[in-house]
């Protein structure tokens, strides 16, 4: 009997495993549930799987590692459409030190910057000073401050330690805005 | 505890036990969730108008640009709803006619192509913290 379950448990481990790591389920326009399967449009506009399977994949979202699509130039998206338009980027952390028991919080300004523009965040969702702004999970998980972009269009919050990513007992500099580095490549 | 009780609890165990596994395997294979795509639908003015909802892709969108092109430029607010759009404006060049104009993207005309939503959609954006994921819970 022992083997029999021993032998069980590790097919199902061994099925589990080959499900955590099954090729992405990017679902088809015509069962994503958005999409009106009898619409014209199908068949016209493009698969998700079709140019999403070409781009540096990640393991949550849409399965695409968009930071690394654009750093590594997988992709090139316009900056911008009037000629006039300044392109800014800012390469400046903030650590954010009230986050309870998890490790602090460490706010790229780079990666944000290299899509979004400043006014994007300054001042709508973001008070452009450091500690001005009660940023708390619940309403980060309602949809404000992160949970704006991430969980829609950005990174889910079920990954916590990509934020949560900086160790309170090592970290010795000091919270809030770290200095600014040059950005050495401003990605066009 | 006679010998049947002593079957029974075993047998209990070993139906505990699969429930266990079978739990742990739909934990694993819940990791290999559908992909979320983030699409916006936009049904304000759509239906009443007898036309399918609007489905704008981030994904496709921002292969091409960045978020900064509409989210700042265009004057898109980043709050799904809370851009009143109407064919009118988009036909003047605002919104989504900067684009769609028949030049940088396929023109007005092409009614279907953005109006390919399921009927009866409410606005909003699908496939994201507004419905799976664990915002909203």
């Amino acid at each position: 009997m022992m083997k029999a379950t021993s032998f069980l448990t590790s097919l199902l481990f061994l099925l589990s495993l080959n499900t955590a790591q099954g090729a992405p389920g990017w679902k088809a326009l015509t069962n994503d549930e958005v999409h009106d399967p009898t619409s014209p449009a199908i068949g016209i506009l493009q698969e998700p799987a079709t140019a999403l399977a070409l781009l540096p994949s990640d393991t949550s979202g849409n399965r695409v590692s968009w930071i690394r699509a654009l750093r590594e130039r997988y992709i090139q998206p316009r900056t911008n459409i009037y000629p006039e338009t300044e392109i800014k980027v800012l390469d400046m952390d903030i650590i954010m030190e009230l986050t309870g028991e998890m490790p602090l919080v460490r706010f790229p300004h780079k990666p944000h910057t290299e899509w979004l523009d400043c006014d994007n965040c300054h001042d709508k969702i973001f008070i452009e000073k450091v500690g001005a702004n009660p940023v708390n999970m619940f309403a980060i998980l309602a949809g404000e401050y992160c949970g704006r972009c991430h969980g829609a269009v950005a990174f889910p919050l079920t990954e916590c330690n990509r934020c949560h990513s900086v160790d309170r007992a090592t970290f010795t500099g000091q919270p809030g805005a770290q200095p600014e580095k040059k950005v050495s490549e401003l990605i066009n | 505890m006679g010998k049947d009780g002593y079957i029974q609890r075993k047998k209990s165990i070993r139906c505990r036990q699969f429930i266990f596994y079978l739990t742990l395997l739909a934990g694993f294979s819940s990791f290999n969730v559908l992909a979320e795509y983030g699409d916006v639908v936009l049904n304000r003015n759509a239906e009443l108008n007898d036309m399918r909802p609007v489905v704008f892709p981030h994904w496709f969108h921002r292969i091409r640009f960045r978020c900064k092109v509409c989210h700042h430029e265009l004057g898109f607010e980043m709050r799904a709803g809370s851009n009143d759009i109407n064919m009118g404006d988009i036909i003047d060049g605002k919104f989504c006619g900067m684009c769609h104009n028949g030049e940088t993207a396929w023109s007005v005309d092409n009614c279907d192509l953005c109006h390919s939503g399921k009927p009866g959609l409410k606005t909003g954006i699908h496939g994201s913290n507004e419905t799976s994921g664990p915002g909203r819970w």
